[in-house]
């Protein structure tokens, strides 16, 4: 029977010789994630279960992500329990100085690879779909039973394929990629689906893009966003995997719940307006719309890929008077990289502040949140009402091309050569 | 299964997390410490009309984006009885089935359902009488209504564990 690479990736996590969408299975898991938000809420769960060591601690992975640096003594005490909680089970911990986002780390540092189960504790995992991998967000008592007994409950999802074409002009990335197909289906057009993205379209997009891209799959209320692995995964990977791995990639004949086609060529630079990831526009309708703060970062957008179209716009100009701008490198390899080749120099030049690695104000945590009043323009995935910080705060989402532009010009503009 | 109580109506569709509990206060993880919070960034006031065995009434795709478990934490530590919808985001309605808070999908009686008046779901028999009608729920699957009935998540992997 012709299977999508979802059913592929998930029958070979069970102990069933087929599955169907629909059914309720026990998946394994090769990776188990949490950060200092939901890993001491999955701690407690875990005691409860009666479990005091994790199924096998070369597959667990704590990362201090969210409030780090601490921003406050209860912080401070829920990474302290992090560290010590990981100490303790002997699995991996990546604490301050030492990581950064999450996702954007665990692809880094060779944990994700092609075909791999990757439950963590935080709905952006599906980004590392970019990888190949069946990268799923769960809740803390998921996680627990993940970390007790390695497996989680799922319910076999169809999938929705995305078809790209066409060659992307100068000022069009992943992000308005994924912008588009959330505004094709809608926030919960691809509910207990998956998403999967196909042809020359994904073909050419480099690793940092198809991150971007599967990481806002769950803006689409989806539990990953699969690209099969490729020659550009094989490159990414070389040096970096933690394993062995293998291509695959969806049988023809594979059943889809949906085929969607979307023509590169024919997209522009896109922005999601407040309050919602879906409220997608031209940056061309919204040109003129003042911006208070802009944030270049976070699991979607902050690789090295962002930092560099970053500084095109801003070298040899200055944010503007009344405008703030935060840059946040994703990990601190990204963050050293920058520096090596100068990009940092040119932010702060600009007049933006780079952040060390966090997840920050994205999640209206900490480190530049917005006032009332104010509009932010971000490369993140959320910009629901108050995600950073006021609820009359207004968040406008796009790519690093038109953030930065915006930066500079003080309100939101169609990228150009001359930034 | 049976649950008795006032419906809570929450207006709106697509209503995520973040507003449910804002971000700020994610560094709680003691779920008696997140009631407080609950609704916080969406209509506080909420919070006001909650009692025992409440059931919260909603729209389409309720608890959208983050994975964040303190929206059900909170909403169990306030003793709400269920949270009947006209759909759900996956990861929420998770959560709901591990920590044991029957969810239940039925747009019609969703839309019948009036703030304050008692509402009765028999989840064995498929019925919700919302003020007089009665509506028929499609049951809730095999595996999610075991884990709901023997308490949730915790109680199902503890018995995985001891055998």
């Amino acid at each position: 029977m012709a299977l999508t690479l979802t059913e592929k990736i998930l029958l070979a996590h069970t102990d069933r010789d087929q599955i169907t969408p629909g059914e309720v299975v026990l998946v394994r898991c090769d990776v188990v994630m949490a950060n200092d938000v939901s890993g001491p809420v999955a701690f407690r769960a875990m005691e409860k279960m009666g479990a005091d060591k994790v199924f096998d601690p070369t597959k667990v992975v704590m990362v201090a992500d969210h409030f780090m640096p601490a921003k406050d003594a209860r912080s401070a005490s829920l990474q302290k329990r992090l560290k010590d909680w990981s100490d303790d089970q002997g699995v991996t911990y990546y604490g301050q100085g030492r990581g950064g986002i999450e996702h954007t780390l665990l692809a880094e540092e060779g944990w994700v690879t092609p075909g791999i189960v990757l439950a963590g504790g935080d709905s952006h995992t599906c980004t590392h779909g970019a990888l190949g991998a069946f990268g799923t967000g769960l809740g803390s008592t998921d996680i627990a039973a993940c970390l007790a007994l390695g497996e989680f409950w799922q319910v076999v999802p169809e999938t929705i394929l995305v078809r790209l074409s066409g060659t992307r002009s100068k000022y069009v990335t992943g992000k308005d990629v994924i912008l588009a197909v959330i505004e094709r289906i809608g926030v919960a057009g691809g509910t207990n689906q998956v998403l999967e993205f196909t042809g020359e379209g994904a073909a050419g997009l480099s690793m940092d893009e198809r991150l971007a891209v599967a990481n806002m799959a769950v803006e689409a209320g989806s539990e990953t966003g699969l690209f099969a692995a490729d020659e550009v995964t094989a490159e990414y990977l070389e040096g970096r995997a933690r394993r062995e791995w293998t291509a695959e990639a969806s049988d023809p004949g594979a059943h889809f719940s949906d085929v969607l086609e979307i023509d590169l060529s024919a997209l522009g630079p896109l922005v999601s307006k407040p309050h919602s990831p879906g409220n997608v526009v031209p940056v061309s309708d919204i040109t003129g719309t003042k911006i208070d703060q802009v944030y270049i970062g976070n699991c979607s957008n902050g690789t090295m890929t962002d930092l560099r179209q970053t500084a095109e716009m801003l070298r040899g100009h200055k944010v503007h008077a009344d405008t703030r701008a935060i840059i946040v490198p994703a990990t601190q390899d990204i963050y050293r990289r920058a520096m090596a080749e100068g990009l940092l120099d040119v932010f702060v030049e600009a007049g933006a502040i780079v952040s060390t690695p966090t997840c920050g104000a994205c999640f209206g945590g900490h480190n530049g949140v917005m006032g009332p009043g104010e509009n932010a323009l971000t490369t993140t995935n959320r910009n629901f009402k108050g995600r950073m910080g006021s609820g009359e705060a207004g968040v406008f989402l796009a790519n690093a091309y038109v953030a930065a532009a915006a930066a500079v010009a003080g309100e939101i503009v169609e990228p150009h050569e001359e930034h | 299964m049976l649950i008795e109580g006032p419906a809570v109506v929450v207006e709106g569709d697509n209503i995520d997390t973040d507003v449910l509990f804002p971000g700020s206060f994610l560094n709680i993880d003691d779920p008696d410490a997140m009631k407080p919070y609950l609704f916080e960034g969406l209509d506080p006031s909420i919070r006001d009309r909650l009692s025992p065995s409440c059931v919260l009434v909603v729209g389409d795709n309720f608890g959208s984006g983050s994975s964040r478990e303190h929206v059900p934490l909170a909403m169990k530590a306030w003793d709400v009885g269920c949270v009947l919808g006209r759909s759900f985001a996956r990861i929420f309605y998770r959560n709901c089935i591990n920590l044991g808070l029957p969810v239940v999908t039925s747009p019609d009686a969703a839309a019948a359902a009036i703030a304050g008046e008692p509402l009765l779901i028999d989840t064995d028999k498929g019925i919700i009488e919302v003020s007089g009608k009665r509506f028929e729920i499609a049951p809730i699957p095999e595996f999610m209504a075991e884990m709901i009935d023997s308490g949730g998540l915790v109680q199902w992997a503890r018995q995985r564990l001891e055998r």
